[in-house]
């Protein structure tokens, strides 16, 4: 099996999270019932004509700059004419020969070795509808025509289905990263075709292809790889011609079959689209574009771990999830704590519904002692019913912490007075016997006293006994 | 005089004097159609019920004074733009019965404007076609002798207007489409610049040379339909942002230091002695009004037919497509697969002419042939465009006949699709070029059987001369 290595290239469909979609004002996130996410414009009625989401072309630049591509100054829309019930108006406005973004790449590393992946192109272009079927028949529901893509092509560099794996990985977290798109393969925002040929190692001849639709999980497109590898080697060696041709991968059999699409049917006679203009990017276009491009995830870990001095977890549980990242980016600006804003974010389970500056007036409230910790979780939770004032919050909810130090005085004489024991205790060395005793103050004071210094009152008073 | 024969400037000002009521004029209107229609056969659809309901409308504005100089106008609507609830068939099988849900932006203008749409007119189908045959759903006749075709594709545009059954009515003009039935019928019609009237709303069959335009029994009609319709619209990405749009500012102005010229390709073989008899009279009559008329030469004329062809079948094959029987319209019968589903639909719904410019358009965008077919005739489009943008250096605009010949009669051509094609070589390189032209009745031309025939001359500017193009037009019509 030594003697043939793989060449694979890989077609990745990602959809914009744009709030409308790419040639209407249709919202473009999924759901919805059947044909309620669609207007006479993405269902194509006759009359109808497209108009380009601005938006479109600058979320599929920044995830081109992303991809280190270069970005047209001049590029256009063309029509790919095909027929297909999901396609209201029999062809798909893509790109043919002016693609907005080209000559990118994809670094990546898989077992310690270094290779770079090139991206030949990547399109915008609008998504086709559904087919629903169901015992009654079948129907076309149009809620996802029009959503806006990105068509991402690399070069045939890769050569293993552990590097299209890691190219993949890598993709998804660039993309995300950018913040253009979620890329999750199980609802269809990420899709990826496989393109592979074989041939002996040593050649640089390109064989003929074949192409896997339809994976739909990263796991399928390594084994879809293996399988369609294995499968071109015993065609070659028992001596039969492979044929270009579309194929579809079985994970119940674990082999690849052919879809029987005539290729020489595929003829999308494409055009440039009459009823739209070629789209114009300045040199203030791209600038604009490029400010939105944030550095590199791991830059960014490594600032958390290095400069704000973040436990690598915590920075890399941030950086998991580029909105908040990007959140606890904008709050740290403002706060001397940044490891405590960090745990007060990932406390929360919708951090990111909160903006910057409430996580900063928060981290900021628990560094100066003016609330406990535990102050937080109730105000995020009086913020999110209610929308008000953090500070008015903190006054209606009476969760100012105790900084009146004659009271706490004596709320700890008191303590110590009714709890012989504990002090006995704690003067025989037990010091967890302390323990008792803050509860105890906690309780008389409702929560309100500073923990620290509590319990610094409390030492001195016991060391005087 | 009747007011089915007045002009809308004349309506307008019994409606503000209150001497008629809108409601008067649309009852007058249906009135006349159910008279004469039964022999013309303008409309596929007359729309009572709506035309009331759009009447007591401009009645309101009448009184509460917002009236503009359409309000209470009855009108007739080409049956390839959308109308909320009345059917727009586009004169084919294939659309029938469609019932769009929502108004063209031109329907929407007009409504707002206060104007009463009586029906949806006849056409060839699709738009494809130049003497209203190729319709699948009537027979228009010419209302100057009913034995001859109406011209088309609007068609029925023009006979509705020369037969006073509307006040006036909207086109569309592909290759053509508003000026060669105008000059047919005898009426005025307008193809404004690309771009100043929004085509949404309108079905498409060539969407880089389609614009709407009015057909009007007057230069100075033509002018105000234009102002109430022309405009920017955001739902339409080749449509123009800013220009002006005061039409008639120019008309009654006099010509003296105005430049025509007389192209001498348009004036050659195969064009009817009396065509350019008549031409040349106008010529002499816009001359003595003070323009100065020279003959010029455009040889860039000869590659405009057959790239217009190759370049209207492509786009047309693909604006077409969306008609597969599955969403709307016409569905074939007794359908066994997906792929049964398109041929038999396509081929029973679309008629003999659609098929073949669908045919020549695939043919032409297929691969292997695109760098050939498409790609030449662009070249050959950016050719014409810089050589009519030479001659307006020297011109203001340039004077030539709308068609070879007067009406002919139906039957005659409807067999020789050539034939037909060549008839189109006046009027499609001024929508090559995006520009405006204007046809205007220029006089009769007399058939063998004694018929007399309506024949128009063209003047055709630089793009948004279109005030320009009334102001000669006016002085003209004045003038005879």
């Amino acid at each position: 099996m030594a003697k043939y290595e793989s060449v694979i290239g890989l077609e990745v469909h990602i959809e914009l999270r744009t709030k409308t979609k790419i040639f209407c004002d249709c919202p473009a996130d999924h759901g919805g019932d059947p044909n309620t996410r669609c207007c006479p414009v993405c269902m194509g009625m006759p009359g109808t004509l497209p108009v380009l989401n601005k938006r479109v072309v600058e979320f599929a630049s920044r995830a081109g700059m992303m991809l280190n591509c270069e970005i047209a100054h001049f590029s256009k829309m063309d029509r790919k004419n095909y027929f297909y019930p999901d396609l209201p108006k029999a062809y798909q406005i893509s790109q043919l020969d002016h693609p907005l973004c080209e000559h990118g790449y994809i670094d990546i590393n898989v077992n310690g070795e270094e290779k770079r992946i090139g991206i030949t192109r990547i399109h915008i272009e609008e998504d086709a509808g559904k087919l629903v079927h169901t015992d009654g028949g079948s129907g076309a529901d149009c809620n996802r025509c029009g959503v806006p893509l990105i068509e991402i092509v690399s070069e045939p560099d890769i050569r293993t289905a552990a590097q299209a794996r890691a190219y993949l990985e890598r993709l998804r977290e660039l993309i995300r990263w950018v913040g253009v798109s979620d890329c999750q393969m199980e609802t269809g925002s990420m899709r990826c075709d496989v393109n592979l040929s074989i041939r002996p190692v040593g050649d640089t001849n390109l064989y003929t292809r074949t192409e896997i639709k339809n994976l739909n999980s990263f796991k399928h497109i390594v084994a879809a790889i293996d399988a369609e590898k294995a499968r071109q080697i015993d065609e070659t060696e028992a001596g039969r011609a492979l044929v270009q041709e579309t194929r579809r991968y079985d994970p119940e059999k674990d082999k690849t079959y052919s879809m029987r699409v005539k290729e020489n049917a595929n003829d999308y006679r494409y055009f440039p689209d009459p009823d739209l203009v070629p789209i114009i990017l300045t040199d203030e276009d791209h600038a604009r574009f490029r400010a939105m491009i944030p550095d590199l995830p791991e830059e960014r870990l490594a600032k958390y771990v290095n400069e704000l001095k973040l436990p690598e977890a915590t920075a890399k549980s941030l950086c998991e999830e580029p909105v908040l990242a990007n959140l606890f980016s904008a709050a740290a600006e403002q706060v001397q704590q940044p490891k405590l804003l960090a745990n007060l974010m990932l406390a929360d389970s919708d951090a990111v519904s909160i903006p910057a500056e409430i996580w900063t007036e928060l981290t900021n409230l628990c560094a100066a002692n003016k609330i406990n910790r535990s102050a937080p979780a109730k105000l995020l939770e009086a913020y999110r019913e209610t929308g008000k004032d953090i500070s008015a919050l903190v006054q209606e909810l009476g969760l100012e912490q105790v900084q009146d130090t004659g009271l706490l005085n004596s709320v700890a004489d008191e303590v110590i007075a009714a709890n012989p024991k504990a002090v006995a205790d704690y003067k025989a060395g037990k010091e967890a016997a302390i323990k008792a005793l803050m509860g105890q103050i906690m309780k008389r004071t409702k929560g309100a006293a500073n923990p620290q210094e509590a319990t610094a009152l409390l030492k001195e008073k016991l060391a005087k006994l | 005089m009747k007011y089915s024969e007045m002009n809308i400037a004349s309506l307008a000002e019994l409606l503000q004097k209150r001497e008629v009521s809108a409601r008067e004029l649309a009852a007058d209107a249906l009135n006349a159609i159910a008279e004469t229609d039964g022999t013309v056969g303008a409309y596929l659809t007359v729309a009572e019920e709506e035309a009331y309901r759009q009447a007591d409308a401009a009645d309101a504005m009448l009184k509460n004074g917002t009236a503009g100089a359409l309000t209470g106008i009855p009108f007739a609507m080409k049956d390839n733009i959308c109308t909320k609830g009345v059917r727009t068939t586009c004169a084919s099988k294939m659309l029938e019965n469609w019932l769009p849900v929502y108004d063209a932006c031109v329907t929407e203008r007009l409504k707002a404007a206060g104007a009463v749409m009586l029906g949806k007119t006849n056409m060839d189908e699709f738009a494809m076609g130049s003497s209203s045959e190729s319709s699948a759903l009537g027979k228009t006749r010419n209302p100057a002798a009913p034995d001859y075709v109406p011209g088309g594709s609007s068609g029925g545009s023009a006979a509705a207007v020369a037969a006073n059954e509307c006040a006036f009515a909207i086109g569309s003009d592909t290759g053509g489409s508003i000026r060669q039935p105008a000059s047919f019928c005898g009426v005025v019609g307008m193809k404004p610049t690309y771009g100043t009237v929004s085509r949404y709303g309108l079905v498409a069959y060539a969407s880089s040379f389609d614009q709407i335009g009015p057909l009007t029994k007057t230069v100075t009609d033509n002018a105000k339909v234009l102002e109430a319709i022309s405009c920017h619209d955001r739902r339409d990405s080749t449509s123009l942002p800013e220009f002006d749009t005061n039409y008639s500012a120019l008309i009654g102005k006099d010509l003296t230091g105005m430049r025509i010229g007389l192209p001498k390709e348009y004036f050659g073989e195969g064009i009817h002695p009396d065509v350019a008899a008549l031409v040349k009279d106008a010529a002499k009559q816009l001359e003595k009004a003070g323009a100065v008329i020279e003959e010029c030469s455009l040889p860039a004329v000869s590659y405009a037919l057959p790239a217009y062809y190759v370049l209207c079948c492509a786009e047309a094959s693909s604006n077409l497509a969306r008609f597969d029987g599955i969403r709307y319209g016409f569905r074939a019968e007794g359908i066994e697969d997906l792929d049964q589903l398109y041929r038999k639909t396509r081929t029973q719904g679309f008629g003999r002419e659609v098929r073949r410019r669908i045919l020549l358009g695939n043919y032409v965008l297929s691969a292997g042939y695109y760098d050939a077919y498409y790609k030449k005739a662009q070249q050959a489009r950016t050719l014409l465009i810089r050589a009519f943008a030479e001659l307006f250096r020297s011109y203001d605009m340039l004077l030539t006949p709308v068609a070879p010949t007067p009406a002919y009669k139906i039957g005659e051509k409807s067999n020789d699709p050539m034939e037909m094609a060549l008839g189109d070589i006046c009027t499609v390189p001024v929508n090559l070029g995006g520009l405006p032209a204007i046809s205007v009745p220029c006089g009769m031309s007399a058939a063998a059987d004694g018929a007399k025939l309506p024949v128009g001359f063209q003047l055709i500017g630089p793009a948004f001369s279109e005030a320009k193009l009334y102001q000669a037009a006016a002085a003209y019509e004045s003038g005879v």
